[in-house]
């Protein structure tokens, strides 16, 4: 399969592997995809007082469309505000790294990582404002 | 050796899926040659010398390939091509004594052109038993046995599988088949030339063989159809009812002769090929296991022809491991490599779960596959799996002993 320069880029040189502690209250973490579909995506925020994304992470098992595509959505939600983030879409990254059609399940994931570690950081936020200091956050599998 | 040399230039990259197909051997080439240019003529031609210098060149490739089977050169025929040999094997049998049987035996693991042939014929109202097989890729002989009833005309097993490379017991299984009365077909595109075959002691009526498979060229190939006891077939492609009436057509003078010649040339050097082979498999084999953990061999190892090696590199997706060892030329079990995106319907059939077939390549090693590629293919790999799985959040979990099949994954 022929992929652009950008993709490939992306998939030589990956943008900011490796994990947040998922237990610290300020990370959000999505896990998505399966391994028996061949492709999973962990994409970690950490959210700075002032609202902003200030640190993303992934790991990812996966093509290296897949790998691509995470590690550019790292890039794009860093300094965003959660809000701004969630707006990122699939068809975004798909335009940006020209991801072949067979391989568009792969920014779809990537969307998908993305509202999953927001959603668990807003479900980490709200029990904080609830319950202070309550126990571990949820292993965000979806 | 010189002839090596002139394989691969050097920018590039290793070469290792000789069951996808081999470079032509150049002693096959110079064969070849002279039926391109001053012996053109038409092997059929009856009436001067360039139609019987051409036939001559047939024939004489004709015989060679017979030997390699320890066949008679009357029982074999040219096709274009292992598919095209082993569509006109099934269906030919099929379509010839549908009035009195209309049962065919074959195996889950087959190549596509078995499986789709088998398929069609289903469609036009014959019955088709698919066998599963062991979780070592082999036939269960007791199943076979039990499949055979007295409708069934044809069983339809490859002797190497294009995947896993395990060889199947052919012997037993043709010795089931004379017993039960019915023939016996084998797709040997990947065993021909690479482990003996004989189709005397293993009691085998049809046999579908490729050039390209044997350092051949590509577009030819040949159908052996045994001839005491006779077995008919009904052709797919009618005409000037060359080759006995099953294949009409004029035939491709070069590519007969280099067949021929492929087949000689695998002949002779069998044995030493293979004893080469097998230790670049276990070098392979060694270099990967003492780097790496939780790499897994589908497929028998024993009953396995050494060119071949299919690996599951846990936690490491096929496809992106196949994107970073850019200097070797390997394929992949992978979904992702596939326009279906389903992973290797080998891989399942032997019972490989997803994950792991995801997570796959076919290594191919052959007649000119250095020592020295072998190591940098160990190298290259161990790099690379260690650099996915470094990014990989199933290696990550399973390092920190959390059991992925406890999660619940939304398929998708």
């Amino acid at each position: 399969m022929s992929y652009s320069e950008k993709l490939i880029d992306h998939y030589e040189n990956p943008r900011n592997i490796g994990s947040l502690d998922k237990n610290s209250g300020d990370v959000g973490t999505g896990l998505v995809g399966a391994p028996a579909c061949g492709d999973v995506m962990k994409l970690q925020i950490r959210v700075g007082a002032d609202g902003l994304i200030e640190d993303a992470k992934f790991k990812t098992f996966g093509c290296g469309s897949a790998i691509a595509s995470s590690s550019l959505v790292t890039e794009w939600v860093k300094g965003k505000t959660i809000d701004e983030a969630e707006t990122i879409k699939n068809t975004d990254i798909a335009r940006h790294l020209a991801l072949p059609p067979v391989k568009i399940h792969c920014s779809v994931l990537a969307e998908d990582a993305i509202k999953a570690a927001i959603a668990d950081y807003r479900a980490k936020t709200a029990k904080k404002i609830e319950e202070p200091n309550t126990e571990e956050p949820r292993h965000a599998a979806e | 050796m010189n002839v090596i040399k002139q394989i691969r230039r050097n920018d590039q990259p290793i070469y290792l899926d000789y069951q996808a197909t081999t470079p032509m051997d150049p002693r096959v080439l110079e064969a070849m040659l002279p039926y391109f240019t001053y012996k053109f003529g038409n092997p059929h031609s009856r009436s001067h010398s360039y139609g019987w210098e051409a036939e001559e060149g047939v024939e004489k490739a004709r015989g060679q390939v017979a030997k390699l089977i320890g066949a008679d050169e009357k029982e074999v025929i040219f096709t274009s091509g292992a598919t095209e040999s082993n569509n006109l094997a099934i269906r030919g049998v099929a379509e010839f004594y549908k009035d009195r049987k209309n049962h065919i035996v074959t195996t889950v693991t087959e190549h596509k052109c078995v499986l789709d042939t088998c398929r069609h014929l289903e469609q036009s109202g014959f019955e088709v038993t698919y066998l599963p097989v062991q979780k070592n890729g082999l036939v269960d002989l007791e199943v076979l046995r039990n499949a055979i009833t007295d409708k069934t005309v044809v069983v339809s097993i490859m002797a190497v599988n294009n995947e896993i490379g395990v060889i199947q017991p052919l012997e037993e299984i043709g010795r089931i088949c004379r017993e039960k009365k019915v023939f016996f077909h084998t797709d040997a595109a990947q065993a021909a030339g690479k482990i003996p075959l004989d189709v005397e002691k293993m009691n085998i009526d049809l046999m579908s063989i490729s050039g390209h498979k044997i350092y051949g060229p590509k577009g030819i190939g040949a159908l052996y159809v045994r001839r005491k006891p006779r077995v008919r077939l009904v052709p797919l492609i009618v005409g000037g009812g060359q080759e006995r009436g099953f294949r009409s057509g004029t035939l491709p003078t070069p590519l007969c002769v280099g067949l021929g010649e492929a087949a000689e040339i695998c002949m002779k050097e069998m044995d030493g090929e293979a004893k080469r082979l097998k230790k670049l498999q276990e070098r392979m084999l060694e270099g990967l296991q003492s780097k790496l953990t939780e790499i897994v061999v589908n497929g028998d190892l024993e009953h396995r022809i050494p060119g071949n090696l299919n690996i599951s590199f846990a936690y490491v997706e096929g496809e992106s491991l196949m994107m970073g060892i850019k200097g070797l030329s390997v394929s992949s079990g992978s979904a992702c490599t596939s326009a279906s995106l389903e992973p290797s319907y080998v891989l399942r059939a032997l019972g490989v779960e997803e994950e792991m077939a995801h997570t796959s390549l076919r290594i191919g090693l052959g007649r000119f596959t250095t020592e020295q590629e072998v190591d940098t293919a160990v190298d290259e790999l161990v790099r690379h799996v260690n650099k996915l799985r470094a990014m990989s959040p199933l290696w990550e979990m399973a390092q920190e002993g959390i059991d992925l099949k406890s999660i619940e994954w939304a398929a998708h």
